[in-house]
């Protein structure tokens, strides 16, 4: 990075640090900050959908798509923590496998599960055996985002449904006086003022969500906490910049990292809050309006 | 081999007693069962020992998060606020680095007539230094949580107090506290399960599992890599788990009662099982 950065061995602390922390495998580092913020991005939009999605299932008026709705959010949510993460992955994984293998693979006529092997014919297989490096590491980026997307879709769904009955049920009658179909009602009416309701149940979810991200290293994904664990273990002096043990800094990093974040997200959903407040028939809306006038 | 003979063999086989290589090939159900139910004798472990020191500790905290005395306020807040911000798995991987890092010091007291010798080095081993990770965590979350019902005290009810001359401790010891603990009771229970469903995280972060005696998620994806069959033991996991929660909801609900056993059934707050999945 820098050019006084060619001997480290003979430098002083400060540049020592300078050209410790701007080297070849500190970017990848850095990078993989973006896995994070790219994961949040790809995985909050998703969910938010998957959880919509349910919401209005189980506001159906046919019963089994209420029963689907319903039956989604209450498996996801009963079902403990991180089993979910490491299951998932290997059922998807698993699922698009087999789907492939019994289309383009017909005749094979070996057991799919032979002892402790899941074999599927070499066309099947996912990834390619033969592709690049990056098309595996992309495939478990989306595999991982899936499997978010389903599990906190179930958590958005359960907010949001509580956020539609939240609703005063005087809006929707009126709306019904007013002569609207019940799809004008819930996209007119419920949907635009369920927000405010759903918002506190919203942000719990999005910062669980945030200090959930730490689990993609479980999920075999290049992340922060995978370089930080590369990075920090102890270098001897054969690598150009020898150190002892340094895990624990950067993971004190991390800790940091992970704590400004979320105290940006309070501010900013409280913000948030504030904003969409103006108008609605609640108690901060009064205030809202009261300090206008 | 009978399913008899199995759970003789690895019922124990999590705290280190019965049979020592576990199951490598041909892998039975009741294997499965067995040695991933002996797994949960950590999770409960973990989970009560964390939850019954923390109460303690939690009450002080919110006590202290409720001072107007900005010494004791501020550490208070800090501690709760750092807790609860970061993620568990980056707090065990900082514990792990941190207690491997401390220098190997042994230090012997007595306790009640008994030396005992306790070293630095334990911290390294899951059995303690998780311990202490779960327990400052969830001595935090519920420390927020007692914090809010230490607030929404009915004022009346202290008025009262003051009214019939009943002030300081013994306010706090018959008016304040027993309130208190009625109304953040039901975010309390949902705080426990998830307590427990966070004991799953601590053999996946960095502490290691000595000699193969890991907990009951550790037994399922240890048998998930070797039959590459993740329908059986993840489901095991998980009614494993669902049962565990029932039980948490009976023991919290019991108390619950004791708590408003003087309001008439119907006004009586109910218990309702919010699973938050990480924390």
């Amino acid at each position: 990075m820098f050019s006084f950065c060619t001997d480290p061995s003979t430098l002083a602390t400060g540049q020592w640090f300078a050209c410790y922390l701007t080297n070849g495998a500190h970017f990848l580092f850095y990078q993989s900050f973006l896995v994070v913020f790219a994961l949040l991005a790809v995985t909050a939009p998703t969910a938010l959908a998957f959880g919509f999605g349910a919401a209005a299932a189980s506001r159906s008026p046919v019963l089994p798509i209420r029963w689907l709705g319903k039956g989604y959010i209450a498996m996801v949510r009963g079902v403990p923590d991180i089993a979910f993460f490491l299951f998932f992955v290997i059922v998807l994984d698993q699922l698009i496998e087999y789907s492939i293998h019994t289309v383009r693979c017909p005749d094979w006529s070996e057991p799919i599960y032979q002892g402790a092997n899941f074999m599927v014919c070499d066309a099947a297989r996912m990834p390619p055996g033969n592709a690049p490096q990056w098309v595996h590491e992309t495939y478990n980026f989306f595999l991982a985002v899936f499997t978010y997307a389903i599990v906190f879709g179930a958590f958005c769904g359960n907010v949001l449904f509580g956020a539609m009955r939240a609703v005063p049920l005087a809006q929707l009658e009126t709306a019904a006086a007013y002569g609207m179909s019940r799809r004008q009602t819930f996209w007119r009416v419920l949907v635009p003022q369920m927000w405010i309701y759903a918002l506190p149940g919203l942000s719990n979810v999005w910062m669980i969500l945030i200090k959930a991200t730490p689990l993609l290293f479980l999920l075999g994904i290049e992340d922060i906490v995978y370089w930080a664990r590369e990075l920090g273990g102890s270098r001897t002096s054969a690598y150009q910049y020898p150190h002892s043990d340094w895990r624990f800094w950067y993971f004190l990093g991390l800790l940091v990292f992970y704590l400004s974040f979320t105290r940006v997200s309070e501010v900013v959903l409280a913000r948030l809050t504030h904003r969409l407040s103006r108008g609605q028939a609640t108690a901060a809306g009064d205030d809202l309006r009261r300090a206008a006038t | 081999m009978s399913c008899l003979q199995t759970i003789q063999d690895y019922g124990l086989r999590s705290i280190g007693i019965g049979e020592r290589l576990l199951p490598r090939a041909d892998i039975t159900l009741c294997e499965q069962v067995t040695l991933i139910g002996s797994g949960m004798i950590w999770n409960v472990y973990f989970g009560f020992l964390a939850l019954s020191c923390g109460f303690f500790f939690s009450v002080a905290l919110a006590m202290a998060k409720a001072s107007p005395t900005w010494g004791i306020r501020k550490p208070a807040e800090w501690f709760i606020f750092v807790f609860r911000g970061s993620p568990l798995f980056i707090q065990f991987f900082m514990a792990y680095e941190a207690f491997v890092m401390l220098p190997r010091l042994g230090v012997e007291f007595e306790l009640f007539g008994v030396m005992i010798e306790a070293e630095t080095r334990w911290l390294a081993r899951a059995w303690l230094g998780a311990l202490l990770v779960l327990f400052c965590n969830t001595s935090a979350y519920a420390a927020e949580i007692f914090y809010g019902a230490l607030r929404a005290v009915p004022r009346g009810d202290l008025d009262a107090a003051d009214a019939y001359g009943i002030t300081g401790w013994k306010r706090f010891r018959r008016i304040t506290f027993p309130t208190t603990m009625r109304l953040a009771w039901p975010a309390y229970t949902n705080e426990a399960i998830f307590l427990f469903h966070a004991t799953a995280l601590v053999f996946f972060s960095s502490f290691p599992a000595f000699q193969q005696r890991g907990d009951a998620l550790y037994y399922a994806n240890y048998f998930a890599d070797r039959t590459f069959n993740p329908f059986i033991p993840y489901p095991i996991v998980a009614l494993y788990f669902v049962a565990l929660t029932l039980c948490i909801i009976v023991i919290f609900g019991a108390i619950n009662r004791h708590l408003n056993r003087h309001l008439p059934a119907e006004a009586r707050p109910r218990l309702r099982y919010r699973p938050n999945l990480i924390r």
